[in-house]
């Protein structure tokens, strides 16, 4: 068991190392992000200033070097634009999305299996069609669409909820959360909504077809002729066998959600680190794009092994077999 | 002891009904879905919006000389300045007339997810089947190449991507394609390998048919049915991450705008009341995407080699 | 026609003319048609016949497990006295499981793969009984016991895929004992087990049904299995019983063509070294179904008649002294002397 943890462990290492190099060298080839930064009128002595001193004038192979010296130690560069460590940014502002990406995935939980349930064990009752029809629209509509409507319906003409922005914050283990405050989760609303509407849908249809798989199989049918209660078996023997496939689908798409939240986060105006992205993917900032990449390689990859290793705690069958 | 077996008067069991072939077979399964009929319906007929939009506008939205600014942003339903026609659907902060706009806006997602769809496609089975049909190491890359792909979030990709290449439109084609390519790669090579267990592959060989050719003409054939429900589906998924991309402003130029792009450039007047500008772009996209999507899943229901058996 | 031998309340199980059918897309499939049965205390019935039959249909008939698209569509089945059909479904659930149980084919599909035995076994005693875990959990620690299971306790914490496939079914067994219910139903349980399984699984439901007056049902497609467990035997055929009967009258002087066609190709040492005796054709498709006899397009006996339904009536064979009567749904029935001496054409 150790043995293969090991293993996993160095691949996911030589992952991230990879993706460093890919990035590296991609980014190099973009153009040189000098000139967006600074212009054309800037004199050559300036120039040569500056470029000296963010060390672009190197060889490439030493910069990348010299990257990965930084990165022993924690500093993976400052950012061109903001001219701090980029890494410093991406950790400030990864709470905020963190906090909208978990509300997200929750909320697709909460809505997506009860209802999933039902669509699973009453496949022929004209609500269930609705609720697989309406699970097509779901993941079919736009997620920046949805954003804006929901904007426009709660903000413009209701005026219940806020438009943009996230609220008022209180901190917890010396982190700053908005959903500890009423004002914050009046401003989480809206955009965790928005983000997990594509993830309600697909939860609905596993949850569904998982139910739908475990019906007809023979436990249920034991279960029932024991005697137990039309809840308990439900519950405890359709339920639970269809729940230990989908959380590994839903572990998996946390690193989804985190990505796309970029797309909520500039519908909403979310100060969180899918927003510093884009804008650092537009200003060409290097290092900030380098770190938050580097960032999210290491969150999906430790997020891969997590979850790999929650399915083999749940599932008494793999747990044995890997143990013997 | 014998009694003379007498031919019993009643008529043997019926034989089972008369088989159609597999495709007439599928056209009617497909049938039986008015939900799934409705929606091909309706994809057909933005298909054909698209494709004659020249023809049904009264504007070409791209083409800048014909845009007045002076008409922006007017309510639907407005004449124009010298009142030769009316914006049914209003105009956005160019002055374009969004009805055009939209069919053309249309015309462009459609062909840039459908473009796409199918070279990604070409690329991806040609892949598939290579990786299946050489096995060992080749397929042992290949795969890895894809697992690595697709354990990404393709908007990541796709924005470092356009990134790297630019705006336009055959960049956003290309990061498409590099994107969806891996998903026809799995789904060919799961379902050649299947195939190429069977027992007629094993006779083809035998009878020292040339492998590229019992590739091309037996094994692609019978993989065909999953690969038109990724198809299905991946073109809806392309629709979708243009319009994404565009309206992050990383996608299609400003000048030709997509349905995203549009629906971008009302963001900003919607808070002000001007709803028009993202609400009717948005209306198409999500009826292009809804019928794409429930199409695609009626076929995966009626195609799932699950199912099938 | 029910045995007015017997008189109705002292009859754990009497199923009365049972029409069970199912409603799929391509046609009614008359699973169910026309089946009686009796059982008395503690008197063990084999219910005989080929997949397709209706044999388990009958068994989830009975226990009211029978889902969309079928349904049991007439008759009636009295247990102890009670029509069972169109019971209301909570009482039905109070039934299940204490006084009439039920143990499936395979075991491994049976028992829950992702719960652990104890749960599995408590969750049992629970629902009917109003007790601790810990009662619960001593419960069905006494109950593997019964079934000679060593080490209870053991097998209890234990995964079902960790057990072995006697392991399993023995707990099925025992899980169905637990409320010492008046009534087993057991469908074709040791099929999939070996032999020497099986012969141990056997003895031990035989011994256990004897001590606790247990009624049983066993249904398989297997007459040997039968013929050293049953008192009494029905044989279906295409959803409707062909011959019923005692053991011994059955098995020794079958009635029926399809009876006398089980027993033939059963290899024996009789047989040893000849070739043995099939039934020609094949079991018919039960949407198409000819209106006559089912069993005529295979039957060596097949005449005219054959071609209107014949009804279950008492054997011409049947001697009147015996503990009930032989009944056989034959236009020519026994036809065959004594099977031991003549094989069939």
């Amino acid at each position: 068991m150790s043995g293969w943890l090991i293993r996993r462990i160095a691949q996911a290492a030589f992952v991230v190392l990879l993706m460093t190099l890919i990035v590296f060298i991609g980014l190099h080839a973009i153009g040189n992000p000098i000139d967006i930064l600074i212009g054309q009128d800037v004199d050559q002595v300036d120039r040569a200033r500056i470029i000296a001193q963010l060390g672009l004038d190197q060889p490439l192979w030493k910069q990348y070097l010299a990257f990965l010296a930084g990165a022993m130690h924690g500093d993976l560069g400052n950012s061109f634009v903001y001219n701090e460590p980029a890494i410093r940014l991406i950790l400030q502002r990864l709470p905020a999305t963190f906090e909208l990406a978990v509300s997200a995935l929750l909320l697709a939980l909460v809505i997506g299996i009860p209802l999933g349930l039902f669509a699973g064990l009453h496949p022929r009752n004209p609500l269930s069609k609705m609720l697989m029809t309406g699970s097509i629209v779901g993941f079919s509509l736009p997620t920046f669409w949805v954003g804006l409507m929901l904007i426009m319906l709660f903000s413009v003409k209701l005026g219940w909820l806020p438009a943009s922005g996230r609220g008022a914050t209180a901190t917890l283990f010396g982190v700053q959360w908005s959903w500890l405050t009423l004002d914050g989760l009046r401003h989480l609303i809206l955009p965790a909504l928005n983000l997990s509407l594509f993830k309600v849908s697909l939860v609905l249809r596993l949850t569904s077809a998982g139910v739908r798989e475990v019906m007809p199989m023979e436990h249920v049918r034991f279960a029932r002729a024991k005697g137990l209660s039309p809840t308990r078996v439900v519950l405890v023997h359709i339920l639970r066998n269809t729940l230990i496939p989908l959380v590994t689908v839903i572990g998996l798409e946390f690193g989804s959600t985190i990505a796309f939240a970029v797309v909520t986060e500039t519908v909403f105006s979310w100060p969180g680190a899918g927003k510093l992205i884009l804008d650092s993917v537009n200003a060409l900032d290097r290092p900030v794009i380098l770190s938050y990449l580097i960032v999210v390689v290491c969150m999906f990859v430790s997020l891969n092994l997590f979850v790999d290793i929650l399915y083999k705690f749940l599932d008494p069958r793999v747990r044995l077999e890997g143990a013997r | 002891m014998s009694t003379t077996p007498l031919v019993p008067e009643t008529p043997v069991p019926a034989a089972p009904k008369r088989r159609q072939s597999p495709w007439r077979q599928l056209v009617a399964d497909f049938g039986r879905s008015p939900a799934a009929l409705a929606a091909l319906i309706v994809a057909i007929l933005l298909v054909l919006a698209a494709i004659f939009a020249p023809y049904i506008t009264p504007q070409n939205p791209y083409d800048l000389l014909q845009l007045d600014v002076l008409d922006a942003r007017l309510p639907p339903g407005s004449m124009n300045g010298t009142g030769t026609h009316a914006y049914w659907l209003g105009t956005d902060g160019q002055g374009r007339d969004l009805y055009s706009a939209m069919l053309y806006g249309l015309r462009l997602s459609l062909s840039v997810g459908l473009g796409s769809a199918v070279i990604a496609g070409v690329v991806g089975i040609v892949f598939g089947l290579i990786a299946a049909y050489a096995g060992g190491k080749v397929d042992s890359l290949i795969m890895r190449l894809v697992d690595l792909l697709l354990a990404f979030p393709s908007i990541l990709v796709a924005m470092m991507l356009l990134a790297f290449l630019g705006k336009s439109v055959t960049n956003v084609v290309l990061t498409l394609v590099l994107i969806e390519w891996a998903y026809y790669a799995r789904t060919a090579r799961a379902q050649a390998l299947v195939e190429a267990r069977r027992e007629y592959v094993e006779a083809a060989r035998s009878l020292a048919i040339p492998n590229w050719r019992i590739v091309l003409v037996h094994i692609l054939p019978n993989c065909l049915p999953p690969l038109i429900v990724v198809g299905t589906l991946q073109v809806a998924r392309a629709i979708t991450l243009e319009a994404t991309l565009s309206f992050l402003g990383l996608g299609v130029p400003i000048t030709e705008p997509s349905l995203g792009l549009l629906i971008a450039n009302g963001y900003q007047t919607m808070l002000s009341g001007e709803y028009w500008t993202s609400v009717y772009p948005g209306l198409a996209l999500l009826a292009m995407l809804v019928s794409i999507n429930m199409v695609g899943d009626r076929l995966r229901e009626l195609l799932n080699p699950r199912f099938v058996k | 026609m029910s045995d007015a031998a017997f008189h109705t309340a002292d009859n754990t199980l009497e199923v009365r003319h049972l029409r069970t059918r199912f409603f799929t897309r391509e046609g009614e499939l008359p699973a169910v048609e026309d089946v009686s049965l009796t059982l008395a205390r503690g008197r063990v019935l084999g219910l005989v016949g080929e997949s397709g039959s209706g044999k388990s249909v009958t068994g989830f008939s009975i226990m009211g497990l029978i889902d969309a698209p079928g349904r049991v569509v007439g008759g009636e089945i009295l247990f102890k006295g009670k029509n069972l059909v169109g019971l209301p479904e909570a009482e039905m659930r109070h039934l299940r499981g204490s006084r009439i149980a039920m143990v499936f084919q395979d075991p491994m599909s049976t028992l829950n793969p992702v719960q652990r035995v104890d749960a599995q076994m408590i969750e049992a005693v629970r629902a009917h009984r109003d007790v601790s875990r810990s009662a619960a959990r001593e419960q069905a620690s006494e109950a593997l016991a019964a079934m000679g299971i060593a080490s209870p306790d053991e097998r209890l914490r234990a995964y079902p895929h960790q057990l072995s496939g006697g392991m399993r079914q023995r707990v099925a067994i025992a899980i169905a004992m637990l409320h010492k219910p008046d009534l087993i139903i057991a469908d074709e349980p040791t099929t999939a087990l070996d032999v020497t399984i099986q012969a141990q699984i056997l003895s031990e439901v035989q011994a256990l049904v004897r001590t606790q007056g247990t009624s049983l049902i066993w249904i398989t497609h297997d007459l040997s299995v039968v013929a050293g467990l049953a008192d009494d035997i029905a044989v279906m055929y295409a959803g409707r019983i062909v011959e019923q009967g005692t053991v011994d009258a059955v098995l020794d002087h079958p009635q029926h063509p399809y009876t006398a066609g089980l027993i033939d190709s059963l290899p024996s040492l009789n047989t040893r070294g000849k070739r043995l005796t099939q039934i020609a054709g094949i079991t018919p498709d039960l949407r198409s179904l000819p209106p006559g006899c089912a069993f005529a397009a295979r039957c060596t006996r097949a005449t005219a008649v054959c071609s209107t339904p014949p009804a279950l009536g008492p054997s011409p064979a049947a001697k009147a002294s015996e503990h009930g009567t032989h009944l056989v749904r034959c236009f020519h029935p026994g036809r065959q002397t004594d099977v031991c001496t003549e094989t069939t054409a």
